[in-house]
């Protein structure tokens, strides 16, 4: 990137604005690296040719660089992804050209066999050309809520080309799971068999269960007279909530476990816990609260930071 | 997940207009869950290139139905002698491949 920008953009020192801007409209088209993939040379070029615009097309940028306050890298930052790293993954296949469904037309999309045929043909006089083919297999990820994921739930996935698929999340699933929905692939050729779709779940977080394994994890505010007195208390659990106990003088940080609570039992797995930490929240300042400590005499006084070597 | 509404704040010259008509044009292909619009890191890549492609490139939209088929098709190309390589690799023994490669470096 050490490089004069105004040579990489193939302008005068004195350029205008928009020569400058007409300059790198022109290279960004030659060069981008969408529209040039596996080209390094290119996308070199067009990470050049970006950092120059960034640079002159920015007034006060240009000013300072003019004057050598900053350096030709002075205002170079990494661009976000191009398109072209997902289009080359398998993610790029959502947008396969033989995925777009009505309205495409005229084209019908290059699968593997037609692409290789040759190589693979010539000998065999086409045998296995006429044969029946396996459909390829769709690749899809569903976004899956926490709790259906926990909990199981059919979702409805419509596809590009506005056929619904009923995807059934099982109870347990883990993220990054894969579902196989056998035959509702690609369809397959001369009689041959569908391909399967494989559908990834991807499970958006909840906002206060957090799994781990078959364990739910869940910080739960209780109030300062339910700590200091007691008391039977409702705690969501991902099957729905149900009343627990408090036992007075609770503290913040406790663990209670709820047995059979967590994930529940599937496959071979038995239902996991649900462990609850409690938090005491003091809440609003209150007057009275706070009358009353001020006259307090406690009947245990207590030096919680005495083991630490400090006190008070 | 990419929600409609976190677009809307990544791209601020994107207006709901231009949004469902690539949508309804099959130029961007979201999945809908349940009727809601989800976006993946390639549907907001692809739709940062179709911006680029307007705003800076300053294609005008007939144009793109073209543009993205032809690099649709390039891309599933390249996705497919991808996957040809890696069979290539997997299941022919090095000799041959070097065969090959020498072939096609004729």
């Amino acid at each position: 990137m050490a490089d004069d920008p105004y040579k990489i953009l193939g302008v005068a020192k004195t350029a205008s604005a928009d020569d400058i801007r007409k300059a790198y409209r022109k290279l960004a088209k030659q060069h981008h690296p969408d529209l040039n993939p596996g080209n390094k040379a290119a996308e070199e070029k067009f990470k050049a040719v970006s950092a120059a615009n960034e640079l002159l097309s920015d007034p006060a940028k240009r000013a300072r660089f003019d004057a050598g306050e900053i350096d030709e890298s002075g205002a170079e930052k990494a661009p976000p992804r191009g398109y072209r790293h997902y289009a080359e993954s398998d993610a790029g296949s959502r947008y396969a050209y033989s995925n777009a469904g009505a309205g495409a037309g005229g084209f019908a999309g290059a699968d593997f066999e037609d692409l290789f045929s040759n190589i693979f043909n010539n000998r065999g006089a086409g045998a296995n050309r006429t044969g029946p083919a396996r459909g390829a297999d769709a690749h899809y990820i569903l976004q899956a809520d926490f709790l259906d994921a926990i909990n199981g739930a059919t979702k409805r996935l419509t596809l590009p080309d506005g056929q619904n698929l009923d995807v059934k999340i099982p109870p347990g699933t883990e993220d990054g799971q894969t579902l196989r929905l056998r035959g509702r692939g690609e369809p397959g050729r001369n009689e041959g068999p569908a391909g399967d779709a494989l559908i990834d779940i991807a499970i958006t977080p909840h906002p206060f269960f957090i799994r781990d394994g078959q364990t739910i994890r869940l910080e739960l505010p209780i109030t300062l007279p339910e700590a200091v007195l007691g008391g039977k208390i409702t705690v969501p659990t991902p099957a729905g909530p149900v009343a627990m106990t408090v036992k007075p003088g609770t503290d913040t940080g406790t663990e209670l476990r709820l047995k059979g609570r967590g994930v529940p039992a599937h496959g071979s797995q038995p239902a996991g816990d649900l462990y609850v930490k409690l938090r005491v929240q003091i809440g609003k300042p209150d007057a009275a609260l706070e009358a009353f400590l001020r006259d307090w005499k406690p009947e245990h006084p207590n030096t919680p930071r005495a083991a630490m070597g400090v006190a008070p | 997940m990419i929600t409609i509404d976190q677009l809307y704040i990544e791209f601020d010259n994107l207006s709901a207009d231009d949004l469902n008509r690539w949508i309804g044009d099959l130029l961007l292909r979201p999945q809908s869950v349940n009727g809601t619009l989800v976006f993946q890191e390639i549907d907001v890549a692809r739709l940062r290139l179709i911006m680029t492609l307007r705003d800076e490139f300053e294609i005008t939209e007939p144009a793109f139905p073209t543009i993205l088929s032809l690099l649709d098709q390039l891309y599933e190309l390249r996705r497919q002698l991808r996957r040809f390589n890696a069979a290539l690799e997997e299941t022919v023994p090095q000799d041959i491949r070097s065969v090959l490669l020498q072939h096609l470096e004729r």
